[in-house]
């Protein structure tokens, strides 16, 4: 028998509320499975088990406020593994299908098992941008009766604009005050613990480009490769050549982390900013990176993130190329021991041979940890990734 | 389709990706990605959604012609 605690997601994570159970006692969960939903000041997270096993007892109810390492749930090991997987499949679809018969049912029932985004458009039938809209305003999508059943966009505008609009931007100065706070405690710890070096390198970036721009013009537009996901897989490809900079710090010791998870800073519309980790990046390909980096923006703006995606970052990417400054300096990330900065790509001089050409170029710098590693470290990584950049074909 | 037609499309599209966009924050002359705030990642998807609305698929090598709203309604209007 083990606890499930809730986990803390970032050195900036106090407590969490736990907003609903996706299992009940009895059930069996699978390693990764989402077990719970809990709202911090990143937005609603999806929370995993490490382990297989049987729910034995729920140990908080639902819209409980719990501090980080609280135990939230007993689960006892599994006997033996029974192929349940492929038998679950069919099941969900029918106990989906039940459910859109009689609407109401007891929400356990419902929620059991089947993956939370499907489940959740098959409660109310809504569009997911009106749903979008619903949470933002603060308006509850069941309390919405429409002709055809179905809720779309035009339906979700507030009623009783006033008071709505008020509570809305209420919410959304709370979120972003509570996001504000988080961000100002990690980034103080940091300054105040980490002894920070800095250094800064010019790539020349037309190689890779021209490279992108072939590669592109065969693709269909939703294939396409964005320089930022060549990028990261660039990096990668850096970390695994110098691995010291993908770590952490703890316990006064320098740890080396075995996977690459880059935390990717992703701004959010409504202010604020989430690093969380594209996951296992070395085993990924240029076009998997650009996939899962693409899907990881679209879910970190919507709030549907995953705790492994917040909890496990071996190091941090910073790219604010998109906002036209030339180069950044990051503030590291406790306890990871070093952040890449990424500016913009821009015309640049270039000297080429004995003559001066106007190439694309980017700056790249990165601020290290110096209990960790020193600026010989850091410099290696800007020379390899300088290099790596030169010849982007390996990047596929 | 008209260019009125085309235009309200286009907000459509932007306001699917940023939702906190209103329609009067879209000028027809300001570049969309800068004015806007929209990444490099959320214009590649606003493209892609027009090319499924629209039929129209912007090459790379056109991002410049349609940098602002007027510009793009142009381009897809002469390629309809």
């Amino acid at each position: 028998m083990s606890q499930f605690l809730m986990p803390s997601l970032g050195a900036d994570m106090e407590s969490a509320i736990l907003m609903e159970w996706h299992v009940k006692v009895g059930d069996e969960v699978k390693k990764g499975q989402v077990i719970a939903e809990i709202e911090t000041s990143k937005g609603v997270i999806e929370i995993e088990v490490f382990q297989d096993g049987i729910i034995e007892e729920l140990l908080v109810e639902e819209e409980t406020e719990c501090k980080v390492g609280t135990p939230l749930a007993l689960i006892s090991q599994k006997e033996q593994s029974t192929p349940v997987v492929e038998i679950k499949e069919p099941k969900e679809e029918s106990t989906v299908q039940k459910s859109v018969e009689k609407v109401v049912k007891p929400k356990e029932k419902i929620v059991e098992k089947a993956p939370t985004i499907e489940i959740k458009s098959d409660r109310i039938k809504a569009s997911p941008i009106a749903r979008k809209k619903a949470k933002e305003l603060g308006v509850d999508i069941s309390s919405i009766v429409t002709k055809s059943g179905i809720i779309h966009l035009s339906d979700i505008e507030p009623k009783n604009t006033e008071s709505k609009e008020i509570k809305r931007k209420t919410k959304q100065q709370n979120t972003k005050d509570s996001m504000r706070d988080a961000i100002a405690k990690a980034m103080s710890l940091s300054n105040k613990e980490i002894p920070h070096y800095y250094l800064n390198t010019t790539i020349n970036i037309t190689p890779a480009l021209n490279y992108l721009e072939e590669l592109n013009k065969e693709r269909g537009i939703a294939k396409r490769i964005l320089p930022a996901a060549l990028l990261i897989r660039a990096c990668v490809k850096a970390l695994q050549k110098v691995p010291q900079l993908n770590g952490f710090w703890i316990d006064e010791s320098h740890q080396i982390a075995k996977e690459i998870n880059p935390g990717v800073a992703i701004a959010l519309r409504s202010g604020g900013l989430i690093t969380p980790a594209l996951l296992d990046t070395a085993t990924l390909t240029l076009d998997e990176t650009m996939e899962k980096f693409g899907d990881l923006i679209k879910r970190t703006r919507s709030g549907k993130l995953k705790g492994s995606e917040l909890s496990t970052q071996t190091i941090t990417i910073t790219n604010l190329g998109d906002l036209g400054v030339e180069e950044v300096y990051g503030v590291i990330y406790p306890p990871q021991v070093a952040i890449i900065g990424l500016g913009k790509i821009h015309e640049s001089p270039w000297a080429v041979d004995d003559t001066i050409a106007v190439r694309k170029v980017l700056k790249a710098t990165i601020a290290g940890d110096h209990r960790a590693t020193d600026g010989r470290t850091g410099a290696l990584f800007l020379d390899t990734l300088d290099k790596i950049l030169q010849n982007p074909k390996e990047l596929l | 389709m008209n260019k009125d037609e085309l235009k309200n499309i286009i907000i459509e599209e932007i306001q699917n990706i940023a939702p906190d966009i209103e329609e009067d924050d879209i000028s027809m002359k300001e570049n969309i990605q800068t004015s806007l705030e929209i990444d490099s990642f959320d214009f590649l998807n606003i493209l892609v959604a027009l090319n499924k609305r629209v039929g129209v698929e912007v090459p790379e090598s056109d991002y410049a012609k349609v940098d602002t709203l007027e510009h793009m309604i142009e381009y897809f209007e002469q390629r309809l």
